[in-house]
């Protein structure tokens, strides 16, 4: 028997961190990531998760140590935001150039000056090149559902990359939702125990991590990431599928997800909590006879390119909502990649909800109206004061 | 004082003629034993040991960045901790987890993620191989370059002496910390340092030694003088050599008379800018460092 608790989000990860029966959390506070470490040490306390919990003196340490412990061949998992992500930010390709299967959770939110507690995106949009394999999920269940998943992802023998599970800071944070927990031996046997066979540290068996990776071979580690982000987009696939066998609850194919894109001219591609305002949105114009479909973007490392191409191959209108700007381009990260991948369509960009400005129903339904309009690409900053 | 005739520090390292660093990683793997981890920080040691495919370490050993060796340890006795205990992995087996790091990298850019390790009492040693700057990026001044000694970012030119500010003493704001163990050492003293190893190996708790290794290179002299030259460190007074062990504080080698500080300036190019009025100086703040310590 599964339960139903109604919980936050941050409760959600450090649900199922705990469920994954992690050996190493690494805890650094920082607002609105907090809750979760809080959880997790609660958990600690009581016995109900038999883990080493570091209380770490920064982020940097966090990750550190996680690196250190996933290296030793513990199964790890810290949570950030932020500015602790902007400071994790060097040993991010450090994670990843090892090849440690570390789990991570971000609560995603604005990133100074003006120092901003609230949601946007660009922290881990700005973590995009370092390696690591990114989902963005859209409520509190999938964001358990994602850290049980990213597991799985993550420590597969053909992928062995970081993932960090990205879930809008306050929206998803704070708020409760009802959230099925399933039962900890049937996550546990779905993950199975963690026994890397790749390299660890063991007296036994000496080797070396982390030498001076000189000009003859750097390039190929660099390669040998990139090749693994590919078969990465089939591991999650298939995650996503076995999830779903086991747990009845699938996200998309994993990588996107496709929502009313059948008999859709005009198409809004974003990622977050946000898309579920907007498939509000879409039910309310269906109503009205109007045909208007969500293109999800689940993972935005691996970036799924043949997927986007696919889904958004009959639409015409393609309204990229971004909660992140490249600053000196005037697009969002989302935004600069549709329009790489789809050269011959319309597709503008929409900069929304930076720093937590609210983005409304009338501010979606503003933004369809204006694609359709549009005659050409266009970069619009929605909600923006006069 | 028997030496263990096994080499876990391999020779065919990369590290110049005379380098002490080498001798200090040496010296710690015979006093460690292989049932040891080691966590190094980017520097001289990391470089020269280290380029794929090839490796000096016998023993498990991780880098992964220049200011985090101690918080990389700290993850590594974590889940040491952790698979003895839920998956009996390593169960009938103390396990050496070491930290090393030169001192930019720990009394400098390290600083934080080393206090923070000790004083979380993480079941680690920390070993600051001290030469007294930047030695891997071409002698460049950290915080434990001591008073008016020349590097490439302290040069003695026509209006400053070298380096203006004295050498941070690193081991004992370590003390401060309060953790059961502290110690200096110096490689030209090998039974020395391998008991003071030894010793802290067998404390539980963080531990901390601070060795000091000649540079040939970054101080200016001819490589078969680093035993030598570490040996005038100490007999001067320069480097004075203690532990502190739960607090309490003991001289570990004492000079029967201590010699004058010029004799180990002048040996040095670093300090060839010295006129006999800044030689003065340096030896009243040895005096006095040295009485505050009972030398």
């Amino acid at each position: 028997m599964c339960e139903v608790k109604v919980i936050t989000g941050t409760s959600a990860a450090a649900e199922a961190a705990k469920l994954a029966d992690v050996d190493v959390v690494a805890a650094y506070p920082i607002t609105p990531q907090t809750t979760c470490v809080e959880k997790l040490a609660e958990f600690v306390a009581n016995g109900e998760l038999d883990a080493e919990y570091i209380k770490v003196e920064s982020e940097h340490s966090a990750m550190s140590a996680c690196i250190g412990a996933a290296a030793t061949g513990a199964r790890t998992f810290t949570a950030t935001s932020s500015q602790g992500l902007a400071l994790m930010h060097e040993m991010l390709f450090i994670a990843s150039g090892m090849r440690l299967p570390i789990v991570m959770m971000v609560a995603n939110r604005a990133l100074s000056a003006p120092i901003n507690i609230w949601n946007d995106q660009q922290d881990s949009i700005s973590q995009r090149d370092t390696g690591w394999i990114q989902i963005y999920v859209e409520d509190n269940q999938e964001t358990l559902d994602s850290v049980i998943q990213a597991y799985k992802i993550a420590e597969n023998e053909d992928v062995l990359l970081p993932v960090m599970v990205c879930l809008d800071g306050f929206i998803l944070t704070h708020t409760v939702e009802p959230v099925t927990i399933p039962k900890a031996e049937r996550v546990r046997e779905f993950l199975g125990v963690y026994e890397p066979k790749h390299a660890y540290l063991d007296p036994d068996r000496p080797i070396t991590q982390g030498p001076v990776g000189v000009p003859d071979c750097y390039m190929e580690t660099r390669k040998q990431v990139e090749e693994a982000m590919e078969r990465a987009k089939k591991v999650i696939k298939d995650v996503n599928e076995e999830f779903a066998e086991w747990f009845k609850r699938k996200y998309g194919n994993g990588l996107v997800e496709a929502y009313n894109l059948d008999n859709a001219d005009t198409v809004l591609v974003a990622m977050g909590s946000i898309c579920g305002t907007i498939k509000y949105v879409i039910d309310e114009l269906k109503k009205e006879g109007k045909e208007v479909g969500l293109l999800r973007i689940r993972t935005f490392r691996p970036f799924p390119k043949e997927d986007v191409k696919e889904f958004l191959k009959d639409a015409n209108n393609i309204a990229v909502l971004d909660k992140n700007i490249s600053l000196g381009f005037n697009k969002g990260a989302l935004g600069i990649e549709m329009a790489s991948i789809l050269k011959n369509k319309k597709v503008c960009n929409y900069i929304v909800g930076l720093g937590g400005r609210d983005i409304r129903i009338d501010d979606i339904k503003a933004i369809i109206d204006h694609v359709e309009k549009a005659e050409d690409d266009e970069t619009l900053w929605v909600g923006l004061k006069e | 004082m028997q030496f263990p005739r096994e080499e876990l520090f391999a020779p065919g390292h990369r590290g110049c003629a005379g380098c002490g660093a080498a001798i200090v990683a040496r010296l710690l793997l015979k006093a460690a034993g292989k049932d040891t981890i080691i966590s190094n920080a980017t520097g001289c040691l990391e470089v020269m040991t280290t380029p794929y495919p090839e490796t000096a370490w016998r023993v498990p050993w991780i880098h992964t960045a220049f200011e985090n060796a101690a918080a990389t340890a700290s993850g590594v006795e974590a889940a040491v901790k952790a698979l003895k205990r839920k998956r009996g992995k390593y169960k009938d087996k103390k396990i050496n987890v070491i930290a090393i790091g030169g001192d930019g990298g720990t009394a400098d850019i390290g600083f934080q993620s080393l206090s923070g390790a000790m004083e979380r009492g993480h079941d680690m040693l920390y070993v600051m191989y001290d030469n007294e700057a930047y030695m891997n990026t071409g002698i460049q001044r950290s915080s434990s370059t001591p008073f008016l000694a020349a590097t490439t970012t302290s040069p003695a030119g026509s209006k400053i002496r070298g380096e203006d500010r004295p050498k941070k003493d690193v081991a004992m704001i370590m003390a401060a910390h309060g953790i059961p163990y502290v110690a200096t050492a110096c490689i030209s003293y090998p039974e020395d340092f391998i008991r003071k190893v030894k010793k802290a190996l067998s404390i539980e708790g963080p531990k901390f030694i601070q060795v000091l290794q000649p540079c040939t290179t970054g101080w200016g002299y001819p490589p078969e003088k680093t035993i030598e030259i570490g040996r005038l460190a100490v007999e001067t007074g320069v480097f004075p050599l203690y532990e502190i062990e739960n607090g309490e504080f003991r001289i570990t080698y004492k000079p029967a008379k201590r010699k004058p500080v010029r004799e180990y300036l002048k040996m040095q190019k670093r300090y060839r800018h010295l006129t006999d009025e800044d030689i003065e100086r340096i030896q009243k703040y040895i005096d006095e460092k040295c009485k505050l310590l009972g030398l």
